[in-house]
């Protein structure tokens, strides 16, 4: 399979919140968008699907940091996920697909392959 | 072979302490134990009485259970008298006639009241202060009466005096000594004591002989004094001292002390190696000991005597500290300094604030050998550490006593103390029991402590030094030294309460731009917003706040495990209406809601998609309900009893009392969540006393207990006020409300917070209802603006569309999470587990 990437617009600015996280379809993936005005604006996206709960709810997270890594703590048994890289703060062998994001004009995008639209 | 047959004889403090003891040891098994009690009630913490009249009841003072006794295997039989012993057959005979046979028998009868050989004193409405059946006299006599008087100023004397004085009688302390308590105080130590006393309304007689009793013309009673002066009352408190109830071994020959008391070894045995002794009617060393805890340590060489251990029995130090009537007294050692040659005497006397100490040193002033404290306690714990331990006093020992203002000597730190210093003497921990299970890792806070070496649990009085030493020693091993809520904020919740409220800061943003530090956490976050709310209660999903709270305030729904969310309408005092008990049933059924009655008198509807929500709750709101906060941090439920209305023992309106308090609260945000309940009489039947805030009808109005909890560690509130109108009732929840809103801890419900402040229930009472750090007007102005500002939340989001744009479970696509799968039981929904859900979605996305 190609792994050439693109930018793929997922909504509006307008839809996210600020300082906090909303969820998004990509493909036959639920993620989750977390827009943080205290870091240069930007917005990240990471797998809304959280492993030890097996519940899509990262998005509905607690957005901070950890020695000034932007994380998400998972809202029903409070684990740390990095918002750069998906992986586990407190195990190291657990982590979640993490995307690149970016505001482009008012739109928010995500860098995907075909893959990512494809994946089951 | 058969056990041995073990009797005790006396259900009482020690009594019991002693069964306690040989249940714990593991050697209850290896006796037949029968207990013969006179008293009704089992044994009860005496030195506690007093509260009875305050409102606790005879079974929150009790210290054991029948079914406790029963698991344990002892045989208890109360309202039984042992009459006679007879030592040659080794059997007991009991009022009830069946004689009963021993091979070991524990005296444990402890002490009666003296009453004084005056004529007269036989007449009615002349009782003591000894049981719970006396207490039970003295108000039934008091309910009749306008004036009361004791008879004794000692120390039962003046708790006696007070308890009357609670009874809304003019009340006087007559006391054949020329001053109070003299056993403690000597002279100047009385006079000031004395003014004190005399000051809370209370006469005080001193240097007064009662020749005789007599009828009264004004009032029942005529005491006629030697010097032929007279005092007319209604009733009349023998506190006199005490006298050993030593009467069965007198009888059976047993050898007595000089003074009384059944004459004792080190093993507590008697001069019958049968027989063993222990508590009030003991004489070691030829002295009763009239306090709990020599009479504990008795209790426990007296198991170790049974069993052949070697624990001993080697006399009490009856150094006291005590509050009677609210002012402070404690004595040392050898307070009067009479007991040692050449002893020498530091004195300071404040009789402007009435304070007054002494020191009494030895002849090289190097160290300690007594103390004496009138007005301030606060120095004790010190001194009598320099007392127990025998430390060499600073250089200038005077600077114990002085004022800190006046170049007072600080406390002594807890390095000072070796591992051997007692901390607790009721029950009998040295510092390093204490040291010992924090290192160990058994103990990690103030409560495992207690609860494993049961230090300051008994009289109370070494709380605070049981705190210092476990703080200090939590801190030396670097556990918990820091008080900062997180990585991003050093301050505590209280701290940052303090500069929230005092600076007028509105956001998360201005408080981490002036405090913190970073992006936050979901530890800072909640918190500040949660104090935020507390302070200003804004709307919590404005823009501003919406990213700060944790997940079941942003969605106004608790989260269930398949991440759905559960509904709770508000339903103060657990009352509904038809009506809206259909609207409930109907908008369940229209969402396929699983439904349930709550613990908390209310109705909970689970199984609500996040998309679902707004729709939900609109229905709810159009028929008039509010959110129930089930959520927030925040009041939960007002329960209720059905109250006079409908209950044949109801005294009071408890529904509508709940939901007023209900109305009111609700909404308000604090530290965690906050639980009431309002019985309407005294068989409880709203388990008030299990409650943040707990009300209890009474004939006059309404009993307030604090700080009760269920949940993980359940804790009984405390009495906290009596009789109080409705109006004053709100006004002290009010006060209390807000004060533990500026002062607890992150999380801590209000049992832990009482458990955890300075000076506990006292000096809460002190706070709200003496107004002692003047800031009254100040809770009450802050309480008001939460009160005004009321709004159901989910009304105020319905009402903005920028809210409701959250309640998607996804941005770009209507409808719910795929995954979330609902199967059927018992004609209801409920989450697939996982083996159900792999059958159901085969494709589970993952
Ligand atoms: C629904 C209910 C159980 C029920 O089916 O009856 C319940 C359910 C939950 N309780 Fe409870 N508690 C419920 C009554 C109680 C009671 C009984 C009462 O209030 O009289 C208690 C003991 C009384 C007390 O609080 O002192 C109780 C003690 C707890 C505790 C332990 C608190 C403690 O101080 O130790 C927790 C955990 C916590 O808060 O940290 C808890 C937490 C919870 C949570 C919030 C756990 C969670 O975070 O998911 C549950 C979610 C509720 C939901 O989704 O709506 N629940 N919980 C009851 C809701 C009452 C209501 O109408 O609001
Ligand atoms: C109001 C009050 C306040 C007090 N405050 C304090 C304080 O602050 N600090 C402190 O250390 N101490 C205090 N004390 C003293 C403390 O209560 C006693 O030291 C303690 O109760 C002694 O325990 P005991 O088991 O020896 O006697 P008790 O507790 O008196 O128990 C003896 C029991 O034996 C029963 N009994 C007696 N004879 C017989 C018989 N023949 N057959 C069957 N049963 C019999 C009695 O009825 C009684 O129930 C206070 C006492 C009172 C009354
Ligand atoms: S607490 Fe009292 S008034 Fe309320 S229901 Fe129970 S018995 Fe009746
Ligand atoms: S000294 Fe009485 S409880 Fe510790």
């Amino acid at each position: 399979m190609s792994k050439q990437t693109y930018w793929k617009t997922i909504g509006k600015k307008r839809d996210l919140v600020p300082g906090s996280g909303v969820g998004a379809r990509l493909g036959k993936c639920q993620i989750a968008l977390f827009w943080i005005p205290d870091m240069d604006d930007r917005v990240f996206a990471i797998n809304n699907y959280c492993p030890f709960s097996g519940v899509h709810i990262l998005a509905r997270g607690i957005v901070g940091d950890v020695e000034g890594e932007p994380v998400v703590a998972t809202p029903l048994y409070k684990q740390h996920f990095s918002l750069i890289d998906g992986r586990c703060i407190e195990h190291d062998d657990v982590a979640v697909d993490a995307w690149e994001a970016r505001f482009e004009g008012d739109e928010v995008q995500v860098q995907v392959s075909e893959a990512d639209e494809l994946a089951a | 072979m058969s056990k041995e047959k073990l009797v005790v004889l006396g259900n009482g403090m020690v009594g019991h302490h002693f069964l306690e003891h040989l249940a714990e040891t593991g050697l209850a098994g290896d006796f037949e134990v029968t207990v013969i009690g006179e008293e009704r009630s089992i044994a009860y913490d005496r030195v506690h009485l007093s509260e009875y009249f305050q409102g606790r009841s005879a079974s929150d003072l009790a210290l054991g259970t029948a079914e406790l006794y029963a698991e344990w295997g002892y045989d208890l039989r109360l309202g039984v008298k042992a009459t006679v012993i007879d030592r040659d057959a080794r059997t007991v005979t009991l009022s009830d006639g069946e004689p009963l046979s021993y091979d070991k028998l524990v005296l444990a009868t402890g002490s009666y009241p003296f009453v004084p050989p005056i004529p007269g004193n036989d007449l009615p409405n002349c009782l003591v202060y000894r049981t719970l059946e006396d207490l039970d006299a003295i108000r039934e006599a008091a309910s009749t009466a306008n004036t009361g008087t004791v008879v004794g100023g000692g120390l039962l004397g003046l708790e006696c005096a007070n308890a009357l004085q609670e009874l809304d009688l003019d009340t006087a302390v007559v006391e054949f000594a020329p001053r109070l308590m003299p056993v403690q105080v000597d002279y100047e130590g009385g006079e000031v004591l004395k003014e004190k006393i005399q000051s809370l309304g209370v006469q005080v007689l001193t240097g007064r002989a009662t020749q005789r009793i007599e009828k009264g013309a004004n009032a029942g009673l005529r005491m006629v004094f030697q010097d032929d002066r007279m005092l007319e009352t209604d009733l009349i408190v023998f506190s006199a001292g005490i006298r050993p109830r030593d009467e069965l071994g007198r009888d059976a020959g047993l050898e007595m002390g000089e003074r009384g008391g059944v004459k004792v070894d080190d093993q507590c045995v008697t001069s019958d190696r049968n027989i063993l002794a222990i508590g009030e009617v003991a004489a070691w060393n030829d002295c009763c000991f009239g306090l709990v805890a020599p009479g504990y340590t008795m209790a426990k060489a007296a198991v170790s005597t049974l069993s052949g251990g070697d624990a001993l029995f080697q006399g009490a130090d009856m150094s006291t500290k005590l509050k009677l009537m609210g002012v402070d007294v404690g004595a040392i050692g050898d307070a009067h300094g009479d007991q040692h040659a050449g002893a020498r005497v530091f004195r300071y006397l404040d009789q402007i604030s009435q304070h007054y100490r002494k020191l009494v040193v030895t002849g090289d002033g190097r160290r300690l050998l007594g103390a004496m404290l009138v007005g301030d306690n606060s120095y004790y714990d010190t001194l009598m550490q320099y007392f127990s331990n025998q430390l060499d006093l600073p250089e200038h020992p005077e600077s114990l006593i002085l004022p800190a203002n006046e170049g007072g000597a600080p406390a002594l730190g807890m390095d000072a103390l070796p591992d051997s210093a007692n901390i607790c003497s009721c029950h009998n921990v040295s510092k390093g029991d204490i040291t010992s299970c924090i290192q160990d890792g058994s103990a990690t806070c103030l409560g495992d402590v207690k609860g494993l070496t049961k230090a300051s649990t008994g009289c109370g009085g070494c709380a605070a030094q049981l705190k210092d030493v476990v703080d200090h020693e939590m801190a030396a091993l670097g556990m918990e030294v820091s008080t900062a809520l997180c990585a991003h904020f050093e301050h505590s919740r209280q701290e940052l309460e303090h500069v929230i409220r005092v600076e007028g800061l509105r956001s998360f943003r201005e408080v981490r731009n002036a405090h913190g530090k970073g992006l936050g956490c979901d530890i800072c976050k909640p918190t500040v917003s949660n104090i935020l709310a507390s302070i200003w209660n804004e709307y919590v999903l404005k823009e501003e706040h919406a990213g700060l709270q944790d997940t079941n305030d942003t969605f106004l729904a608790n989260m269930q495990k398949d991440g759905t969310f559960s509904v709770v309408p508000r339903v103060a005092g657990g009352e509904i209406t038809p009506k809206k008990l259909i609207v409930i049933g109907e908008v369940a059924e229209e969402y396929g809601l699983y439904t349930k009655i709550t613990g908390g008198q209310r109705i909970d509807m689970f199984g609500a998609k996040l998309n679902e929500l707004p729709a939900i709750w609109q229905k709810l709101v159009d028929a008039g309900f509010e959110t129930g906060q089930a959520y927030g941090k925040s009041v939960r439920t007002v329960k209720s009893c059905v109250g006079n209305t409908w209950c044949r023992y109801g005294v009071q309106d408890s529904v509508k009392l709940a939901i007023d308090l209900e109305d009111r609260y609700k909404g308000i945000r604090a530290p965690h969540k906050v639980k009431f309940a309002v019985s309407g009489c005294t068989r409880e039947c709203a388990e008030a006393q299990s409650k943040d805030f707990g009300v209890i009808a009474t004939e006059n109005g309404w009993n307030l207990y604090v700080a009760g909890n269920g949940g993980m560690r359940p804790r009984h509130g405390d009495l906290f006020a009596t009789d109080l109108d409705t109006e004053t009732l709100v006004r002290t929840i009010d006060r209390i409300f807000m004060f533990y809103i500026r002062t607890a801890d992150r999380l801590q419900r209000t049992a832990r917070w009482i458990e955890n402040l300075e000076g506990g229930l006292d000096y809460l009472k002190q706070v709200i209802l003496e107004d002692s750090l003047g800031i009254n007007a100040d809770l009450d102005t802050q309480i008001e603006r939460l009160v005004g500002n009321y709004e159901c939340e989910w009304k105020a989001t319905l009402n903005n569309p920028e809210s409701l744009k959250r309640f998607r479970q996804m941005i770009n696509e209507e409808g719910d999470d795929p995954n979330v799968v609902m199967v059927s039981e018992r004609g209801q929904p409920r989450p697939a587990n996982e083996k159900e859900k792999a059958e159901l979605i085969p494709s589970v996305t993952v």
